[in-house]
């Protein structure tokens, strides 16, 4: 598997994750979608359990570390792979939905992430496209 | 690294000159010519930023095997006085708190072991929890992980994890004070139900290895070392707790840095003074942090001689030392003839204390303590002796690992995990792993050479090479 150029860009360590949508929060499942793919093949992922994400925040950049975060300690906290993810978002509350099932023995696995960091954290807006980006800590 | 920008100090040292109107600390760089050159810009950069926060004491500094990370470099030092002013930084640690090598030395030769290498190899690898996903055996309630937060691996030594002689030759003999369970989120304590006793994933392993070459005669006799003597090596930290302590406290500093008027070049810098609330409330979830880790080592270094128990069950396994590379301690140091309390912090380097310190184990209070540079699953790992302070520049402090040369995206793009796994068979390394993916970027040609930062560590004065081990079975996450 590669890490394709237009979803993860290089680091030397851990690895930079890229979202990209026509909205925000569009923008920030998408930078859910990458950030699990590291973990396991999204595809193989099916959506038996559902996890809720609920946060305060009016800064966008610290709003992509909290979704992911938030997504990380709970697909943690209840042994999942997700592999779904859904936000949305009412003035600094945010909510967000994610789907995926426990691993399976034999299950082909990537690399634990096991946090978003600030490091070149950014999310920004350009012609009506929103752009996600930040390391995560593998 | 474009070190025409730099000033050498010394064949094995380097600074950068300060801009016109700068204000910062000196910062110096450990590693030979050859070495700067295959790192990063960005690992110049940050070490400039860290160089740049209040309170910091001589200069900042990385090891040979400095890497770009996130706000601190990885391989970075960096040492603050709290009555100065000095800070605390949740990045200058983080989020594998802890995350650091339990050598366990045998009393088994590579000759003997060999036919029974690929039945130690798959026992270990059923026994061992690795991976993404993977949890072991052990459930604590909140009340009995707040006991583990507060007594590292002594809890695990009373649960029977173990001997009581395992701890002499931990760090801080297996707990470290100033822990505060309260101070750890409860999402962060939930993250940590099925992990205690995990390896993860990444660049954790567990190794067997086979001791190839003494460097040091005498250092190797104090550390029980001797040619062909199978070592086995853990390398795994504080897990999903850990993680989350790392992301609870970055997010919560970041934005304490800016109301306490800390200016940040980097928002990953996020810091607080030690003796602000912030601060204090971080170090005493990272103490907590780091007793997990204490924990967790201690737990799989009892798994391990289980299963070599049910293979070689004459086999002794003695703790040889069990080393962290993601901490901030409080020490004493001599600065400018004074001896001073600072709080060092090492991002991906290993404490390296010299021959005679106080902390030292009796047995190893004359060759100094043992370090440990974890090398890729292809090529070795290295042993080495701390130096006296008076020879260590760097709050005796020294290398943690090779450091990667490369990162994972473009290791994909050259290896396969599959082929890697046969040619290291054919090497004879065996390799067993949960994730084609994860060997693949995890390729030894995707680290640094080795030899050149054990060599590099030495001659920096930091460590002193003791033994060489050559890789015989990895077990990856």
């Amino acid at each position: 598997m590669h890490l394709s150029a237009d979803r993860y860009f290089e680091h030397d360590a851990d690895i930079g994750i890229i979202g990209r949508g026509g909205t925000l929060e569009r923008c920030l499942e998408s930078a859910a979608e990458a950030t699990f793919a590291i973990m396991a093949d999204p595809a193989a992922i099916e959506p038996r359990q559902q996890v809720k994400v609920e946060f305060e925040e009016s800064d966008p950049d610290f709003a992509l570390v909290a979704w992911l975060n938030g997504l990380l300690g709970a697909a943690r906290e209840r042994g999942l792979a997700l592999g779904r993810f859904r936000l949305q978002r009412r003035g600094d509350h945010w909510s967000g939905l994610a789907w995926g099932m426990p691993w399976k023995a034999g299950q082909d696995r990537g690399t634990e992430v096991k946090g978003a960091t600030l490091t070149m954290l950014s999310v920004r807006e350009r012609e009506g496209v929103w752009e996600a980006r930040c390391i995560v800590d593998v | 690294m474009d070190i025409s920008r730099l000033k050498p100090l010394s064949p094995i040292s380097w600074t950068l000159p300060r801009a016109e109107g700068e204000e910062r600390a000196p910062i110096v760089l450990f590693g030979s010519r050859e070495l700067l050159e295959t790192m990063d810009n960005k690992v110049l950069e940050q070490i400039a930023n860290v160089a740049a926060l209040p309170g910091l004491v001589g200069s900042a500094m990385t090891m040979p095997d400095a890497h770009w990370g996130y706000g601190f470099p990885i391989g970075g030092v960096a040492a603050f006085d709290a009555e100065a002013g000095g800070i605390i930084s949740a990045g200058g640690v983080g989020f594998d708190i802890s995350c650091g090598i339990r050598c366990l030395r045998t009393d088994l030769t590579l000759s003997g072991l060999a036919p029974l290498m690929e039945r130690l190899a798959e026992t270990l690898f059923r026994t061992i929890p690795a991976g993404v996903g993977e949890e072991g055996d052990i459930r604590l309630s909140p009340k009995e992980l707040d006991v583990v937060l507060l007594n590292g691996a002594e809890w695990a030594v009373r649960e029977g994890y173990g001997s009581s002689e395992d701890l002499q030759y931990v760090e801080e003999h297996g707990r470290v004070s100033g822990a505060d369970p309260s101070c750890v989120s409860d999402l962060a304590k939930k993250r940590q139900r099925g992990e205690m006793g995990t390896l993860g994933s990444g660049n954790h392993y567990l190794e067997v290895q086979v001791v190839e070459r003494i460097h040091d005669e005498d250092a190797a006799r104090a550390f029980g070392l001797r040619e062909g003597q199978i070592l086995v090596s853990i390398h795994c930290g504080s897990r999903g707790l850990g993680h989350q302590v790392g992301t609870d406290y970055l997010v919560k500093l970041a934005k304490a840095a800016g109301r306490l008027g800390i200016r940040l070049p980097d928002r990953e810098l996020a810091c607080a003074p030690i003796l602000s609330p912030e601060g204090q409330q971080y170090l005493g979830a990272m103490n907590s942090a780091i007793n997990c880790a204490l924990a967790n080592r201690q737990i799989l270094a009892h798994l391990t001689r289980k299963v070599f128990g049910a293979i070689t069950p004459d086999a002794r396994l003695e703790t040889l030392f069990d080393v962290s590379h993601n901490t901030c301690k409080l020490e004493r140091h001599r600065v400018q003839g004074r001896v001073r309390g600072l709080y060092i912090h090492r991002k991906g380097a290993t404490r390296a204390f010299g021959p005679g310190h106080p902390a030292l184990p009796a047995r190893y209070r004359e060759a100094g303590q043992p370090v440990i540079i974890g090398g890729s699953m292809g090529t070795g790992s290295y042993i080495l002796a701390g130096n006296a302070e008076e020879r260590n520049p760097a709050f005796a402090s020294a290398s943690h690992g090779a450091g990667r040369a490369m990162s994972r995206a473009q290791a994909l793009k050259r290896w396969q995990g599959r082929q890697l796994v046969d040619e290291l068979r054919g090497k004879g390394i065996l390799v067993r792993t949960r994730s084609m993916r994860g060997a693949a970027e995890e390729a030894p040609g995707a680290y640094k050479d080795v030899d050149l930062v054990a060599e590099a560590t030495e001659q920096a004065g930091l460590a002193r090479r003791v033994a060489f081990l050559r890789p015989k079975a990895c077990i990856k996450g």
